[in-house]
């Protein structure tokens, strides 16, 4: 089963690495370039994935974190969501996994009801941020507040240097 | 005399009751004195109806006499029918023509009642291309005009039938790409052996290493499908389209109160975009929807059709 785990791989030296899972390229590609803006340090790699399993899963990535976007517009979107997350381990819901719903501001535009994702967030026990990909305003905070999350993901790790790194820029 | 007039003639015959049989044999004036003489008015019907064919037969009866025969039975049993009543009048009208280059013919007609002049502020316009069956016509808001207009076509184009499409759209230069089938030849010299990665993947691949794209397979797979379906050129225009359905509650449990309603279910799906088709292009690749699309969006320009009624089978 092709299941992605955190400890499959030792962590590598000055480095995080987070995985964006959503359907929507555009939006992921602004969330991105922003997030690589304001990590200066170089040692942030992103990984996007329209969904899970990963095509490598031969050879799967070091995760550190794992972004799911949904999209409230588009039940294609949750739909996605909910079946990438049949291919996480459990143990990366230790702080490792987090959603971002996007869209919730264009209430006519929204075919998910907000319950829906808080649901399904409670059920993972992750954090959720709501956020409007499609505005530029709010690309900088949300990047901030996800390399946050990694950071401290990443500090519940003992010898992890990639945390100290991070917090530096 | 042909099987089949021969056929039509012994029926109406058998119509006719024996007591008013000679006086119509006499109004249709087609059998001469001599061969009614031969007539025995007392046989069996039958046998009487086949003689009557059989003196039809002699003297080659076509169908246009058989025809008569029946309008003149019809004339005798007039209540057998139900008569509605027409009124007609003579309206003013006033039409323009000018033609165009690409063998069109714009036309303008303006309206006008046996009581009033012609409207000129509400005309209705037709583009005819004389060389196809086809015309494009205005939408007018005088709608009772419009039987008349397509009845007027018909005989002045030598056709028999005239027949709405389910095709609208503001852009008349795209429904006639897609009514002529034409919207597909516009791309004759694209090169299509450029390899699909550097063909506009929406990404930008040479760029920050530290970015890594895990679906690289499925966007091309998406890619490809969605160029196997649209195909490289330029869509036709289109603003809506519209799909009523209308279908009937099925269940499998024993008295559910949907499955037993007698009326079925009606609902009416409207797609509006600036251009729909191109908009419906760029789904699968936006991560909207999945790629293939449903063939009841895809087949459109190919069915020549934006307005669609579903029932069920």
């Amino acid at each position: 089963m092709s299941v992605l785990r955190p400890l499959d791989k030792l962590p590598s030296l000055n480095t995080a690495t987070i995985l964006l899972v959503g359907t929507e390229d555009a939006l992921l590609q602004q969330l991105v370039d922003s997030m690589l803006k304001e990590d200066c340090t170089s040692e942030l790699k992103v990984h996007l994935a329209k969904s899970l399993p990963l095509p490598s899963s031969v050879n799967p990535p070091r995760i550190d974190l794992i972004v799911f976007v949904v999209n409230l517009h588009s039940k294609y979107s949750l739909q996605n969501t909910e079946e990438s997350l049949h291919h996480v381990d459990a143990s990366f819901f230790l702080g490792k996994v987090c959603f971002l719903a996007t869209g919730a501001g264009r209430e006519s535009h929204c075919s998910i009801h907000q319950h829906t994702v808080v649901k399904l967030v409670h059920t993972y026990q992750s954090p959720l941020l709501y956020c409007d990909l499609e505005v530029p305003c709010s690309w900088v905070p949300t990047s901030l507040s996800l390399l946050t999350w990694l950071a401290q993901g990443l500090s519940e790790w003992p010898g992890s240097q990639a945390s100290a790194a991070l917090t530096d820029g | 005399m042909d099987e089949t007039v021969a056929e039509f003639i012994k029926r109406t015959i058998l119509k006719i009751p024996m007591n008013e049989l000679i006086t119509i044999l006499k109004a249709w004036d087609f059998l001469s004195e001599n061969q009614l003489q031969t007539i025995n008015f007392r046989q069996r019907k039958e046998s009487l109806v086949q003689h009557l064919v059989r003196l039809c037969e002699e003297k080659h009866a076509s169908l246009n006499d058989a025809a008569l025969l029946d309008i003149i039975y019809t004339q005798f049993h007039q209540h057998q029918k139900i008569w509605d009543v027409f009124q007609m009048s003579k309206g003013p009208v006033t039409v323009s023509f000018r033609e165009t280059e690409e063998n069109a013919v714009w036309i303008r007609i303006a309206w006008g009642t046996q009581y009033t002049k012609p409207n000129q502020y509400k005309p209705t316009y037709v583009v005819y291309y004389s060389q196809t069956p086809y015309a494009f016509t205005s939408s007018s808001r005088l709608r009772r005009n419009a039987p008349l207009l397509g009845q007027a076509l018909t005989v002045a184009s030598k056709h028999h039938q005239i027949v709405k499409m389910d095709l609208r759209s503001r852009y008349l230069d795209s429904l006639k790409a897609i009514v002529f089938k034409q919207y597909n030849q516009i791309f004759e010299t694209h090169n299509s052996t450029t390899p699909l990665q550097e063909r506009n993947l929406g990404l930008d691949i040479n760029m920050d290493s530290r970015i890594i794209h895990e679906n690289i397979a499925e966007k091309e797979r998406v890619q490809q499908i969605t160029q196997e379906t649209f195909g490289d050129y330029p869509q036709p225009r289109l603003e809506f389209a519209q799909y009523k359905l209308e279908t009937k509650f099925k269940s499998d449990l024993n008295g559910s109160i949907l499955a037993e309603r007698e009326e079925p279910l009606r609902c009416l799906i409207k797609f509006s975009s600036p251009h729909l088709l191109e908009a419906l292009k760029s789904l699968a690749p936006a991560g909207i929807a999945d790629a293939p699309l449903s063939p009841l969006l895809t087949c459109i320009p190919n069915k020549r059709m934006n307005y669609f009624k579903i029932r069920d089978k």
